[in-house]
């Protein structure tokens, strides 16, 4: 038994963790405070962890902070829906707006290896055109990024992850196969690939980041279905078991237990390094870089949080974008009931999917959708009975019994950026002091007519499989993007396409914030994607001396 | 005991390979809470119980499950959801008000506290509360609807289903780490996994469900 990671920090006295012992350690590099380090990157997640190995690989001297603990999944993970919730990100924030959007798991991560710890492992690449949405499809905005780029970077992801997918991709430009095997459909997935073929669309085993086969220390996955609450045997590819590791061997220092309040500018308007909170002190590190990648909650708050007389507004924000563009990703869902014992607690919770709805352009509005197979567990599921339906008493405890013959379809549905949907920073504190963030949200017409849209085609695929008794889950989303988004000049955009703020060119944000648009699929691996993008462009921008 | 799951008893599985050390801790600990309130008042905690019992009615013939003393926990151990609704305070401090407003509103209708009223009328007025017609001065601004969603629905019903009885009753595999599943296509079931029985076959899905394990 080790200690409590959330007692102490477990990296300290030149070691860390090893993530695949009971117990385990392994050695770990350690900067002074007053060392003055290469870079200072904030979140260790699907953006902060690739970027921290690539960099510490090239040769720079990169400290990982993480405000979450540094957990062995081995030891530390229970099978248990209630004892998980310490994965997810649970310091208070204010939602409001006409559409409060539900914070916790479905968004957020605090642990090193961010949300990558608990989520789903849906590793899907972007349709190129969202890359320019607005030029090619007439909505959102244009990324200053070339797909064919792009496609590069997720081939270089997928190899990193192990991704197990299927031999060919139906939708999209040619990819590389992937490198494991697909896993076998559960029965929720043939109901979808029934449901899909019924309707004449075609559907996939879904690419995931949770092995097929055995790779190092990490065994093949055995379709526990606790996905969402971290997973106790490795199978899973999360930050924590891949990009960590690989930093840590290369020489990067991480910090756990070390919440990041304020980054600090110099006299010539510079960032000079990192104010943290971390075992009941304040402390101060000094960094020739600060990269932000605290996802599009953390990451503005801490932008606007680190306003000073220079920087009024936040720093890097003389567009007044930061905050702004806050995106979620509509999860709307159709249930059913089969005849069949379905059992769909087994297996990763979304082992087939669609993206029909991706690439096909002739509907009446903009922006794309999947819709995967579900697995929810029965915390999950009572969520989605009370919530969607409304009941409770005996009725409740009735429905919940057909628990084994439940099926469903759910969306990732793009949503599309608006600047009222924000992260501002609320007058209550935190438990270190800071401001904590209020996050306020108002789906568009745009995204009600997605919503609809795709409640009706769900809900015919269902009935099309044979499903019967079904009802609509209405008010559901998940994923962050947005809140600093790259583009191509300083006033309409935080940073450009190398992640590198306009304002401040030693300050860099590297997660879902960057996003001008969300797309219809889970934003992971395009995060991960673009981080490793961002390592080559500093080591091509160092190697000039223009960092 | 009857039911889809007959006999199905998730604890039968604690030794064996689907529960790792963590689990047995999580789940024993959660076994052994305390049945007393650590962070209501004892008024307040009858007035809990009586809304838990109307909100997650339990079948007679088994053992409870302790559902005021899980949303205590809830409170005391700072299990938190990560947000609240601007209209809205924290976890705790929502419950006190909540629990105090509904005992003014049945005082208010019935001239007793709401756990001395019957089954109906207390339905009633979770009923009213639902739809976030309670509007008496005791909820001090708190919309009733947003506290039956976010705190009553939300706390009770996941309460419930984090205990094991609960997954008895739907079927539910329950911990499954490190041994998961093999059997995954429809209609398949492992043999460490509840069998269902079939209307008016209760003794065959017995019969397998005792050896569960």
């Amino acid at each position: 038994m080790s200690a409590d990671p959330f007692a102490a920090p477990r990296a300290a006295n030149g070691r860390a963790p090893d993530v695949f012992r009971h117990g385990g350690w392994v050695p770990m590099r350690q900067y002074r405070e007053d060392d003055e380090v290469d870079f200072a990157v904030v979140g260790t997640g699907a953006g902060g962890a690739p970027l921290i190995a690539r960099l510490a690989e090239t040769g720079f001297s990169v400290i990982g902070f993480d405000a979450g603990p540094y957990f062995r999944p081995l030891e530390d993970f229970a099978s248990d829906e209630w004892e998980q919730n310490k994965l997810y990100w649970t310091d208070q924030r204010v939602i409001d707006g006409a559409n409060p959007m539900v914070q916790g798991g479905k968004n957020s991560g605090k642990a090193v290896g961010g949300s990558t710890v608990h989520f789903a492992m849906v590793s899907l690449r972007f349709r190129p055109e969202w890359f320019k949405s607005r030029s090619q499809l007439g909505y959102g905005a244009d990324w200053p990024l070339d797909w064919r780029e792009m496609w590069a970077y997720y081939g270089q992801a997928e190899e990193a992850l192990k991704i197990a997918g299927p031999v060919t991709y139906p939708w999209g430009p040619k990819r590389p196969r992937y490198p494991y095997r697909p896993h076998e459909l559960n029965g929720a997935a043939e109901i979808l690939a029934r449901g899909a073929e019924a309707l004449g669309y075609k559907w996939t085993a879904t690419p995931l980041a949770t092995v097929s086969a055995p790779r190092g220390a990490s065994p093949p996955c055995v379709y526990r279905g606790f996905c969402r609450f971290g997973c106790s045997t490795n199978a899973k590819q999360s930050q924590l078991v891949t990009f960590i590791p690989r930093a840590l061997a290369a020489g990067a220092e991480i910090r756990d237990l070390a919440m990041v309040g304020r980054i600090e500018t110099g006299t010539d308007g510079r960032a000079t390094g990192i104010h943290y909170h971390r075992e009941g002190q304040w402390r101060f590190q000094k960094a020739r870089n600060v990269v932000v990648a605290g996802y599009a909650v953390e990451t503005p708050r801490l932008l606007l949080a680190s306003a000073n007389d220079r920087y009024p507004d936040g720093l890097a924000n003389s567009s007044g974008l930061v905050g702004k563009n806050l995106m979620t990703q509509a999860n709307q869902a159709a249930f059913g009931v089969m005849q069949d014992e379905v059992r769909w607690y087994k297996g990763p919770p979304s082992l087939s999917l669609t993206e029909h709805w991706n690439y096909e352009d002739r509907k009446d509005f903009a922006g794309g959708y999947c819709w995967m197979a579900q697995g929810p567990l029965p915390i999950e599921w009572v969520t989605v009975q009370t919530g969607a339906r409304g009941i409770w008493g005996e009725q409740l405890r009735r429905e919940m019994e057909k628990y084994n013959h439940q099926v469903g379809l759910k969306m990732v549905g793009e949503m599309l950026p608006d600047e009222r949907n924000r992260v501002t920073l609320d007058e209550e504190r935190d438990q270190f002091g800071l401001r904590i963030a209020r996050v306020t949200y108002s789906w568009g017409d745009n995204d009600k007519a997605l919503i609809r849209h795709a409640l009706d085609q769900m809900h015919w695929s269902l009935e099309a499989a044979g499903a019967t008794e079904i009802f609509r889950q209405e008010n559901d989303t998940n994923h962050l993007a947005g809140t600093a988004r790259m583009g191509f000049d300083a006033k309409t955009s935080v940073v450009n396409a190398d992640c590198r703020s306009w304002d401040i060119p030693n300050l860099w944000v590297c997660d879902g914030s960057v996003f001008p648009t969300t797309g219809g699929v889970n934003p992971s691996l395009t995060i991960t994607s673009i981080a490793l993008r961002t390592a080559d462009r500093i080591e091509a921008l160092a190697a000039r001396g223009e960092l | 005991m009857t039911g889809r799951y007959p006999d199905y008893d998730v604890l039968a599985k604690r030794d064996t390979p689907s529960w790792n050390d963590v689990t047995r801790r999580t789940v024993y600990r959660r076994l052994d809470l305390p049945r007393m309130p650590r962070y209501f008042s004892e008024a307040e905690w009858r007035t809990l119980g009586a809304v838990c019992d109307r909100i997650m009615p339990q079948p007679s013939g088994r053992e409870r499950i302790p559902l005021p003393a899980l949303v205590d926990a809830k409170i005391f151990e700072r299990h938190e959801d990560g947000y609240r609704l601007a209209s809205m305070p924290g976890q705790g401090e929502a419950w006190k008000r909540g629990l105090a407003a509904l005992d003014a509103e049945a005082r208010t209708r019935h001239e007793l506290d709401f756990a001395s009223l019957g089954p109906d009328d207390q339905d009633a007025l979770l009923r009213a509360m639902q739809k976030g017609e309670l509007t008496h001065d005791a909820w001090g601004g708190m919309p009733s609807k947003a506290f039956f969603e976010h705190r009553v629905i939300a706390d009770v019903t996941h309460c419930y289903y984090s205990h094991p009885i609960a997954w008895n009753e739907i079927g539910f595999g329950g911990p499954a780490s490190p041994r998961g599943y093999v059997r995954m296509g429809l209609n398949r079931r492992d043999p460490w996994e509840g069998a269902e029985a079939a209307p008016g076959e209760q003794a065959e899905a017995r019969r397998i469900n005792q050896r569960v394990g």
